[in-house]
């Protein structure tokens, strides 16, 4: 029986944006205006009282960003429709985060109780830091996790109060020069985490971060640097959304994270972007002896993500993994990956990523493996499934494993399925709608991945797959 | 209270497939559409059931009064009552039987109001005993890597769940072996039922002996040629089918 249904006069993808799509008028104490110079990075500097050392990493960035090319010729034309002379690189309401939601602003604090940040923080995490535009406008940590050692502060404090250890490896991780847009970032950087954890403390509930966009013509630039001491173990989750505005945001962040010796890091995202949000993130992870990196990634929405998550494995046996999840909708782009680098002998590596493409939606998935000829021992496993969704759909997917030499191992799965007509006819057969059906078979899709996810972002996955999907379907 | 099927015909692309088909099951009874390949039984189940592949030029088929066609989409068929037993069943990976049934018994309940889990799962787990299905089946994702008879288990327990006033089971004992075939007729008997109508599309009398209709209908070419008691089921297992399909061709 022909098996097949030309879904092409499907009305177009309507997505239920109601979770983040609302925004509250707010005045702006500092505004670095609109457009980007020397200038601007003077601006930045001056309210952030900056060291001179700052200072110049950030002129030093600028430079590199003007010239730098865009990664158009491997990635997407799509970039040059950024104008960055249209964008704001500063907004902030002050510097100095609060230390209890009733000192937070009014309408920053309304924004963050809708998205339900201070019930979460309640209920199960070990700290919060809350960012609105450029500065964090909440950030705490609970007493029993402070008094541990645990540093979880935004990067501005990280800089003034802890130099010693935020010099050590600022930037070391990821060079300013590494592309572009992580040299824009180090330009005009703001926000973001700092967090260290003392030798042996192992952070029993997750550190949360939720970067949050309200303004329009808005750029962000996060820049988050976790350390995670000889031992010890910690977890750290961020989430972001912005409202749905006309013209495009751009949100570009650097994250550095340092495992050393015996470490664990996990690193959880859930971003769920409105489709006029630029997303291009520069995220790495360098781990030492025994050491574990783990980047857990959920990208959903944006006009453009790109993000390719790496673990360097700097010492023996260290570990590196990538789980993600992609699900491009109806014009949207998701160009996602993982970079593994084996730097040291007996090193191993996995990535899992799955996507899923609706509509005219991309999914791209783009990997390096890279085993130096001189090393031993060095695993690599590499699983990229996609799942698309009616026929303009598309997927790519472009795994470079650079393994030469004879003593590693390495395997590379890859599979493409659509979700068919027949199996929709059948699940409509039980009584689901055309949307509760795809959701169905999606959330099954990625099943096994977002069993990795903390409880309640599993749930909360769940809930943004179900939108996006009874969004997908008229 | 019936199935009526009226004077229905169907297309697939250009082709006629049913030329008119009239047949009514009344709730409480169990009919049998025989017939070779082709003659259009399995295209009769999916065009109740709404498959979009087909179109429907005429006639109607009323569940209970009401026409099947005024509702568009198969899961509106479904949840006014009528169930449809896969031939081939499909296979919906990484979605537990559990979550599926679930779903489909939640998309029953009106607006606002929440399955319990904890009755879900004792009425679940009650359906499975009777048609010896171990627990462990729950957290297998739907119809993935089943056999053929774990396949049709599976229906029939998701009919036992979902109780449908009609129920069209297609070709339920293809790929079945003797053992299965005894465990879903008995399943399909136990939800035999004064206010339920059956109607068993099959191929071979071998079913009809254990699933016992009360009328049995022989489809060829799109149509219902000959219509008869069980025994009807037997004289074509003797004679096969031709001694009704050239007359009806003639």
């Amino acid at each position: 029986m022909p098996a097949t249904i030309e879904q092409d006069d499907k009305p177009q993808i309507d997505i239920d944006r109601s979770v983040g799509d609302f925004r509250y008028d707010v005045n702006y104490e500092f505004d670095a205006g609109v457009g980007l110079s020397e200038a601007t990075i003077d601006y930045i500097c001056d309210v952030k009282k900056d060291p001179d050392w700052i200072r110049e990493f950030r002129k030093d960035g600028y430079r590199k960003f003007l010239e730098k090319p865009m990664p158009t010729h491997w990635a997407s034309k799509d970039l040059e429709n950024i104008v960055f002379e249209n964008i704001r690189y500063y907004l902030s309401q002050g510097v100095q985060p609060k230390r209890s939601w009733d000192d937070v602003p009014e309408e920053m604090k309304k924004t963050f109780e809708r998205l339900g940040i201070p019930e979460q923080e309640r209920k199960y995490l070990a700290g919060v830091e809350a960012q609105f535009d450029s500065e964090a406008a909440y950030s705490n940590i609970k007493a029993a996790v402070g008094e541990q050692g645990v540093i979880f502060v935004g990067s501005t404090e990280g800089l003034h109060k802890h130099p010693e250890i935020f010099k050590k490896w600022f930037g070391k991780v990821i060079p300013s020069s590494d592309n572009k847009f992580s040299a824009l970032n180090s330009a005009v950087f703001s926000g973001g985490s700092f967090i260290y954890v003392p030798p042996g403390v192992k952070v029993k509930h997750p550190l949360q971060a939720y970067f949050r966009i309200n303004a329009q013509n808005f750029g962000q630039f996060e820049r988050t640097l976790i350390i995670a001491d000889e031992g010890s173990e910690v977890m750290y989750m961020e989430g972001c959304t912005a409202p749905k505005f006309e013209t495009s945001t751009l949100h570009s962040a650097v994250v550095e994270l340092v495992a050393l010796k015996g470490a664990k890091i996990q690193y959880v995202t859930v971003q769920n972007w409105s489709p006029n949000v630029f997303n291009l993130v520069t995220k790495r992870g360098l781990a030492h002896e025994d050491a574990e990196i783990k980047w857990i990634d959920c990208n959903i929405g944006s006009r453009l993500t790109m993000k390719y998550p790496g673990v360097i494995m700097k010492g023996k046996r260290a570990r590196g993994e990538v789980i993600s999840i992609a699900l491009a909708s109806d014009g949207q782009h998701q160009d996602t990956g993982a970079k593994m680098i084996h730097a040291a002998d007996d090193t191993t590596s996995n990535v899992v990523s799955k996507s899923i493409s609706i509509g005219s939606g991309v999914a791209t998935y783009r990997g390096l493996v890279d085993i130096p000829p001189h090393r031993k021992g060095c695993k690599n496993n590499t699983e990229c499934d996609a799942l698309l969704i009616n026929s303009h759909s598309r997927t790519d997917t472009y795994p470079a494993i650079v393994a030469r030499g004879n003593q590693n191992s390495f395997q590379h799965e890859a599979s493409v399925s659509k979700i068919n007509s027949e199996q929709i006819f059948y699940m409509q057969q039980r009584g689901l709608t055309e949307g509760q059906a795809m959701s169905l078979a999606v959330n099954g899709f990625v099943n096994d991945l977002v069993r990795e996810f903390p409880m309640e972002y599993s749930v909360e996955l769940k809930r943004l797959i179900d939108l996006e999907m009874e969004g997908s379907v008229g | 209270m019936s199935l009526s099927i009226q004077n229905l015909t169907a297309n697939i692309g250009d082709q006629q497939i049913l030329k008119g088909v009239n047949l009514e099951v009344p709730a409480g009874e169990v009919h049998a559409i025989m017939g070779k390949n082709g003659s259009g039984k399995s295209t009769l189940a999916k065009i109740m059931a709404g498959h979009p592949d087909y179109t429907v030029t005429g006639g109607d088929v009323l569940m209970d009064g009401q026409s099947l066609f005024e509702m568009e989409e198969p899961d509106e068929r479904s949840r006014a009552g009528l169930f449809l037993a896969f031939q081939y069943p499909m296979e919906i990976p990484g979605v537990t039987i559990a979550n599926f049934l679930r779903a489909a018994v939640q998309a029953r309940l009106p607006e606002g109001e929440e399955l319990e889990a904890t009755d879900y799962y004792a009425e679940l787990y009650k359906k499975m005993d009777a048609l010896k299905i171990q627990r462990s089946f729950t957290s297998r994702s739907v119809n993935e890597g089943f056999s053929g008879g774990e396949k049709k288990r599976c229906e029939i327990l998701q009919m036992s769940m979902l109780e449908p006033k009609y129920a069209v089971l297609d070709e339920t004992d293809s790929g079945l072996d003797i053992d299965a075939l005894k465990i879903v007729s008995e399943g399909v008997n136990a939800l035999r039922s004064p206010n339920r109508g059956f109607l068993v599309i099959t191929h071979y009398q071998r079913l009809l002996d254990y699933i016992v209709p009360d009328k049995v209908h022989v489809m060829v070419d799109g149509r219902i040629v000959m219509s008869g008691d069980k025994d009807l089921a037997l004289e074509l297992e003797a004679k096969g089918y031709d001694w009704v399909t050239e007359p009806a061709l003639a």
